[in-house]
């Protein structure tokens, strides 16, 4: 222990929740399950708070009379706690060891005050669950593995929260398990997890064969040593890495489990499949950012991979009905956008979009969630409709969403959006063409957004027999808080907030900047940044008016067009068939082989084999041995004066001189 | 004393008297139906091995023996005080003594 944090307190509290509601909570009251399930956040959320302010007080402010250095300061930062050695071998060390610096102060404040949050609205969305300890068991549990995944100082530690929240997200999704739907949905999550994950251990063993360590810094520094560095060896492992991230933050071709991850409660769909969790792929790639750094393909891979997310997702999205399908959709396609900000290596931006993301997608899904709530469990957009007067909070809060993800000035998502698509213009090589496919991706996503909260909240209810109703205060609170978050959110600016971040992820940001065009018959050159929010902006306008053309102004145009253009729309409505696909290269192939191979040859064939053999044997000695036991005891006594005979034959008889003689007797007589 | 007395019995006379009540014991709780006689048997037995440890402490002037022939006695007297209880317990409830009919735990 070399620090006066004690950053253990920060996951070590939600873990206390897990297990006081895990093992004591189906016997314990209601509001004490409740407390214990809020408490825990809710410290870890004031802990990393306090950090932060920590950081930001000038060193004349402090009241410092303790022994040893200043605790954390922007100067101290990274500052690194350790708690013991986890592996201790010849070629590899590794320690219990948390880091706090920039970017994970900026996760953690988003990860544990959303997630606090969160936890608020789902006391009062799982109030009549009768899972209540458990769902906010596995709630807690999440918390504590995310936390640690953030704060580990090495790539080991990172996966053990890595596989943590996988399964708390697996736990979670699969929390209404009666439902098949439910269970198969939180299998298929962990599987393609699975997938992601053999590429995280693979980079990981690359890392220590040719790095020998997992510490991030090193592995830093290592790298900032040697020029020698570049493409080969690095671009494995940061392509590995990459597989990882794409199975954790769902981009393709991974990206198959999130959709269906929509049968948990939809609190965690925001929490898990929103803000955080999903996040984590980005985090590990702005984490690892050295590696990256010196590969430029895998950077590119990465880039194109988010790029070819983004719009894929957002094609689905178009015609999606579920309204948790369609923001799950969205997601992925904002994941897209993160990766396609890492792979133009500004990282600063993509942990930017992640955090106005984590709030306006939160308030998306809560919001969502308080529709469902409110129309008593229906989901279907076309079932809804004019919801604006029975919702009026909920249609507030949502709109401001909206506005959020669709990137309008001055909301959240219109600044971290303007700064990935900012930077992807900057890259040289194929800047220009992953920038139109944002572009077009931003203009969907305004699309689909605005037909969602059209086909919502406008127009004229579609099932009246449905008597909506606004949800408690519980629910209503965090929603507010996250509209709030959702409209400034993104006015500390990319600039800002680069600047802060630069230690940790790099300072794209820094040297950018200062482009300046100079349009004829203009008397002032505007900067480029500022056309490109203009057209962002633009765009997100137009899309808006796309959808209020097709779903308010002439309400049959999506039929038409959907009539007009078959093929396209089944492929949208079908998710591009890549489940039927998946299912049909990767799945079926493998039944098979578990079905005749693995179940007949080798469990029927050779394990069920050796169990009947062991079996047959056990019954036939038992067979004759069972003789013995007849029941008469003086047959027992016979047989223990003779077993008793028989030792004191052993005992009295001087074998050493009577054996060899006998044998030797017996050999002659055998010879003769 | 006169020569004939001072004279000791060998110490084998002994063990063989020893050996031969303990057989006789075995014997009998072997080949006897009655449950009194099967018994007698055991107490048969027991007071072979009292001959032998006496023997050999008297051999050898060592009081260990006596002591254990004090233990197996008391023993002895405890168990044929509860043995003769379930006796006539088993004699009341069955209307016979012969062992082979009491065989209600036998499968």
């Amino acid at each position: 222990m070399n620090g006066y944090l004690h950053l253990w307190l920060i996951p070590l509290l939600p873990f206390a929740g897990f297990l006081i509601n895990g093992i004591l909570g189906r016997r314990l009251p209601k509001w004490i399950v409740t407390t214990v399930a809020l408490m825990a956040p809710l410290g870890s959320f004031l802990l990393v708070l306090l950090n932060a302010l920590l950081a930001f007080t000038p060193k004349e402010f402090r009241y410092w009379n303790g022994p040893g250095p200043l605790p954390l300061m922007l100067s101290t930062i990274p500052w690194v706690e350790t708690f013991g050695n986890w592996i201790n071998t010849g070629i590899l060390h590794v320690n219990f060891s948390f880091v706090l610096d920039q970017l994970s102060l900026v996760m953690l404040l988003v990860i544990t005050g959303v997630g606090f949050l969160i936890h608020i609205y789902s006391v009062g969305y799982m109030s009549n669950d009768e899972g209540y300890a458990r769902y906010f068991s596995y709630l807690n549990l999440f918390l504590f593995f995310m936390t640690v995944l953030v704060l580990a100082g090495n790539a080991l530690l990172m996966f053990v929260g890595w596989e943590g929240v996988g399964l708390a997200s697996y736990l979670l999704i699969g929390f209404y398990f009666e439902k098949k739907s439910a269970a198969d949905a939180g299998k298929k999550a962990f599987i393609v997890n699975r997938i992601g994950d053999f590429g995280f251990l693979i980079g990981m063993f690359l890392l220590v064969s040719n790095f020998g360590t997992l510490t991030f810094s090193e592995i830093a520094t290592k790298l900032g040593q040697d020029p020698g560095w570049n493409g080969g060896v690095v671009t494995v492992i940061a392509l590995c890495l990459m597989l990882g991230a794409a199975g954790k933050s769902a981009q393709l071709p991974l990206y198959i489990w999130l959709p269906d991850a929509m049968e948990g409660p939809t609190p965690v769909s925001a929490l898990i499949h929103a803000a955080t969790m999903v996040t984590a792929g980005v985090y590990m790639v702005a984490r690892t950012h050295v590696l990256f750094d010196h590969s430029p393909f895998a950077l590119g891979v990465v880039a194109i991979v988010g790029a070819a997310t983004a719009i894929f997702a957002a094609t689905i999205a178009l015609v999606q009905n579920d309204i948790k399908r369609v923001l799950a959709y969205s997601t992925i396609s904002q994941l897209g956008y993160m990766f396609l900000a890492c792979g133009v290596a500004a990282y600063s931006a993509a942990i930017f979009h992640l955090v106005t993301h984590a709030f306006f997608k939160a308030l998306l899904f809560l919001a969502a969630g308080s529709v469902i709530h409110g129309m008593g469990g229906e989901q279907d957009l076309r079932k809804m409709g004019g919801l604006w007067k029975k919702l009026p909070v909920t249609f507030a809060v949502t709109t401001v969403g909206v506005l959020a993800i669709a990137g309008i000035y001055p909301f959240a998502g219109f600044f971290s959006k303007d700064a990935i698509l900012y930077a992807v213009f900057l890259q040289e090589t194929n800047g220009k063409i992953l920038y139109s496919v944002g572009l077009l991706t931003a203009l969907l996503t305004s699309f689909y957004m605005f037909r969602l909260w059209y086909l919502a909240f406008m127009g004229e209810s579609r099932s009246p027999e449905v008597h909506p109703h606004e949800s408690p205060w519980s629910m209503r609170g965090p929603l507010v808080i996250l509209a709030l978050l959702s409209i400034c959110g993104g006015w500390i600016g990319i600039e800002c907030f680069g600047a802060f971040l630069a230690p940790s992820v790099g300072s794209r940001f820094a040297e950018a900047g200062g482009w300046h065009i100079q349009i004829p018959y203009l008397p002032f050159a505007i900067s480029l940044e500022f056309m490109l929010s203009v057209a962002a902006v633009l765009v997100a306008l137009e899309g808006g008016l796309l959808a209020d053309k097709f779903y308010r102004r002439k309400p049959s145009r999506p039929a038409q067009w959907a009539a007009a253009l078959p093929t396209s729309y089944k492929l949208l409505v079908n998710k591009y068939f890549v489940d039927e696909v998946y299912g049909a290269i990767v799945v079926k192939p493998l039944l098979g082989i578990s079905k005749f191979f693995l179940e007949w040859v080798v469990d029927v064939g050779i394990l069920g084999g050796v169990a009947w053999l062991l079996a047959g044997i056990a019954t036939f000695a038992g067979a004759i041995l069972q003789r013995w036991q007849s029941g008469n005891i003086r047959s027992y006594a016979a047989w223990l004066a003779a077993g008793a005979a028989v030792v004191l034959m052993f005992i009295l008889i001087p074998w050493t001189t009577f054996w060899p003689a006998s044998m030797a007797l017996i050999w002659k007589a055998v010879r003769h | 004393m006169s020569p004939f007395f001072s004279q000791e019995v060998p110490l084998s006379w002994y063990l063989l008297l020893s050996a031969a009540l303990f057989s006789l014991g075995v014997a009998g709780f072997l080949i006897k139906r009655n449950l009194i006689t099967v018994f007698m048997s055991i107490e048969l037995m027991l007071n072979g091995v009292n001959l032998s440890f006496v023997t050999f402490a008297h051999q050898w002037h060592a009081v260990k023996g006596q002591i254990f022939v004090f233990f197996v006695m008391m023993v002895a007297a405890a168990e044929a005080a509860v043995g003769l209880a379930i006796i006539i317990a088993v004699f009341r409830a069955r209307a016979t003594l012969a062992v082979d009919r009491i065989d209600l735990m036998k499968l």
